[in-house]
């Protein structure tokens, strides 16, 4: 019995004959924040996507809080706790900003919501700015917050992130990767996934690196910011 | 379009006026122009030019009236949604007027019948049919995305269930209403199964290929269907009471002798009328309930973005089985009642291509995913045909222009979209 929140263990996972992951193996605590840096293609998202089940792991396990999530249904994981704010934000462009935070709560019913979404513009004043707007009309950078705050309205424990920083202009990054730490200090565990190197590996505890489907290198952020390797492929290193 | 930015406004009002005049003529002089004189025809010019001058002064009023403080107040006020491209959320405070003004339009719809000579009793009729058609086609293709161009399928299923249902098991109107309905969501449930992997292209071929297979089943199974000669329908009844002169069931009576009034052909249509309005009433208050609620928003939801949906923990399996199977069920209803109308006799020639084409056109023209804009769409695509009967060799044709340029000027439909907007309940 493991007391990881998330444990993922030897996976391998394909789109096709093409294989995307090679045994890969890695854990998040709770109250972490563990990123997972990696270049284009190297299978970051691919590794995101397997938590949720779509590609499928071919091999090995995926268990959350001790329980084997690796076959259930993608719709099932959404419901357990696990929040994803996906890729390219995906957000309900024809709805209002209101709307989409609404839509987040679907998992757990609509009892907290009135409280949360007070939360949420705590947060994220613009969203409040522009409530009755719809989200499509809304600039990347809000786009993003409204994707997170999406998440954060099924109330959960783990969330994932498919690089939020997509996209967005420096001080956006700054601003989004900053309320990720006030997410992380209310108690919500995050695995983030980046390729801002950088900014990633300065907010995360932990971080992994992904080089063609396989965990590289594991270390504390810190650890990761000074390693030779990553400042040459990741840091622009000198 | 021939006004330059700094005219003075009255001239740029005359241009525009002009220019709608002009194509009030093109789109008036074919039709009110030309009266068909048997092979040859007669031309009045003087009609089309008094209606386009009428549209002319019509909008040169509208113009001048923009131009006035009060004027824009009220513009302002009825054309919210002009110049949007999106979906325009309602505000909380709209629907003040709104359920008086239904149940006005309620009333008159019960009143109707009564008035109309047996002619436009059918056309009424038929009306509402595509009103429950539009409407469970806009669940499908509106709200949940699903391109779906064999919907004539459940349409027919409907038909059929009635018709086949009482020659085989004397199924009467009232028990074929949710036989009907439950067998045609069955179908649509099976429909669904296959394509929940496929979107856009792939599944509207899929789709168009279910509706024929479904079309070349009732005509060629000749010894069920009764392929080409179709298939005769029990007479609908009420309590037993029946609308023909003589009683075609044992243990029937007609409802004229019964209440001792004389025969009149109207009162089967009257009925058949009534039934179908209720019914189509209780469909559109159905389905915008159905918006706000967990289900409809979930639609919704899965047209904007799949990925999304099921990373938030919807079953996009269980969405788009129930979006197919609630569409099915309506055309299923709806094809009862044609079966009715039809006197109780179908046949495949019902059941085209066509069909389909023109109910996706209803939900298109409408506004998609609006309710409102496809009963409207419904009644005009329906009633307008009949009322160009004597240019019936050009209907096709002028509906196929009219699609473009609805296409080009108001891509979104009559009436967009106002999705209800929705929050828990008293707190906005």
């Amino acid at each position: 019995m493991s007391d990881y929140m998330l444990e993922i263990h030897q996976i391998d996972a394909s789109y096709g004959p093409i294989q995307a992951l090679r045994n890969v193996s890695m854990n998040v605590s709770e109250g972490e924040i563990v990123t997972l840096i990696g270049a284009n293609g190297a299978g970051k998202s691919t590794l995101l996507m397997t938590i949720f089940g779509s590609p499928r792991a071919s091999k090995g396990y995926i268990k959350y809080q001790g329980r084997d999530i690796t076959n259930i249904a993608m719709h099932e994981v959404g419901r357990l706790g696990i929040a994803q704010v996906p890729e390219g934000r995906r957000i309900f462009p024809a709805m209002t900003v209101e709307e989409n935070l609404i839509m987040g709560t679907l998992p757990i019913g609509d009892e907290h919501m009135e409280e949360d979404r007070e939360k949420m513009f705590v947060m994220f004043p613009r969203l409040k700015e522009r409530r009755n707007q719809r989200a499509g009309t809304l600039s990347g950078g809000e786009q993003q917050m409204l994707a997170i705050g999406r998440a954060l309205m099924s109330r959960p424990k783990l969330l994932l992130l498919d690089e939020p920083s997509l996209g967005l202009a420096p001080l956006i990054v700054k601003q989004i990767l900053n309320s990720l730490r006030d997410i992380a200090a209310q108690g919500t565990t995050i695995f983030l996934v980046e390729q801002n190197a950088n900014h990633a590996l300065r907010l995360a505890d932990r971080g992994y690196v992904l080089v063609n489907g396989e965990i590289r290198l594991s270390g504390t952020g810190e650890e990761l910011l000074v390693n030779p390797e990553v400042r040459a492929a990741y840091l622009g290193g000198h | 379009m021939f006004s330059k930015p700094n005219d003075p406004p009255m001239l740029t009002a005359f241009k525009d006026s002009s220019l709608v005049g002009m194509i009030a003529l093109l789109i008036f002089s074919p039709i009110s122009g030309i009266i068909l004189n048997g092979y040859g025809f007669n031309t009045h010019p003087q009609t089309p030019i008094m209606l386009a001058f009428i549209v002319f002064i019509g909008r040169f009023a509208y113009q001048l009236a923009a131009l006035t403080p009060w004027g824009q107040r009220l513009i302002q006020k009825f054309m919210l949604s002009k110049g949007k491209r999106g979906v325009y959320v309602a505000s909380p405070g709209d629907q003040r007027y709104l359920w008086i003004i239904l149940a006005i339009l309620f009333i008159a719809g019960l009143v109707l019948p009564f008035y109309l000579s047996k002619y436009y009793l059918t056309v009424a009729i038929l009306a509402l049919i595509y009103v429950l058609l539009g409407l469970g086609l806009n669940i499908v293709v509106g709200l949940a995305g699903l391109l779906d161009l064999g919907f004539v399928a459940f349409y027919a299923v409907g038909a059929y269930t009635f018709a086949l249902g009482s020659q085989y098991w004397g199924l009467g109107f009232w028990s074929a209403i949710p036989l009907a309905a439950a067998f045609a969501a069955l179908l649509g449930g099976i429909l669904g199964f296959p394509v929940l992997r496929m979107h856009g292209d792939y599944l509207a071929i899929v789709t168009l290929g279910f509706g024929e297979i479904i079309r070349l089943v009732l005509n060629n199974w000749m010894s069920f269907t009764g392929g080409p000669n179709g298939a005769k329908a029990a007479e609908p009844s009420l309590f037993g009471l029946e609308f023909t002169r003589t009683a075609k069931t044992d243990g029937h009576i007609p409802f004229h002798e019964f209440f001792g009034t004389t025969y009149s052909p109207n009162t089967k249509f009257i009925f058949i009328y009534l039934v179908v309005f209720l019914v189509a009433c209780l469909m559109i208050f159905f389905f915008s309930r159905l918006r706000t609620m967990p289900m409809g928003r979930a639609w919704e939801a899965l047209r904007e973005d799949e990925i999304a949906c099921r990373s938030l923990g919807m079953n996009h399996v269980t969405i788009k089985l129930s979006a197919f199977m609630m569409g099915a069920m309506t055309g299923g209803i709806g094809g009862v009642f044609f079966a009715a109308q039809q006197g109780g006799f179908v046949n495949p020639t019902s059941f085209t291509f066509f069909e389909s084409a023109l109910i996706l056109a209803i939900v298109v023209l409408g506004g998609m995913g609006s309710v409102v804009g496809v009963v409207v769409a419904a009644l005009v695509l329906t009633i307008l045909p009949e009322m160009l009967r004597d240019f019936a060799d050009y209907r096709v044709l002028i509906f196929g222009i009219l699609m473009v340029f609805m296409m080009l000027w108001k891509p979104r439909g009559f009436l967009p979209i106002r999705r209800p907007y929705f929050t828990k309940e008293g707190q906005a």
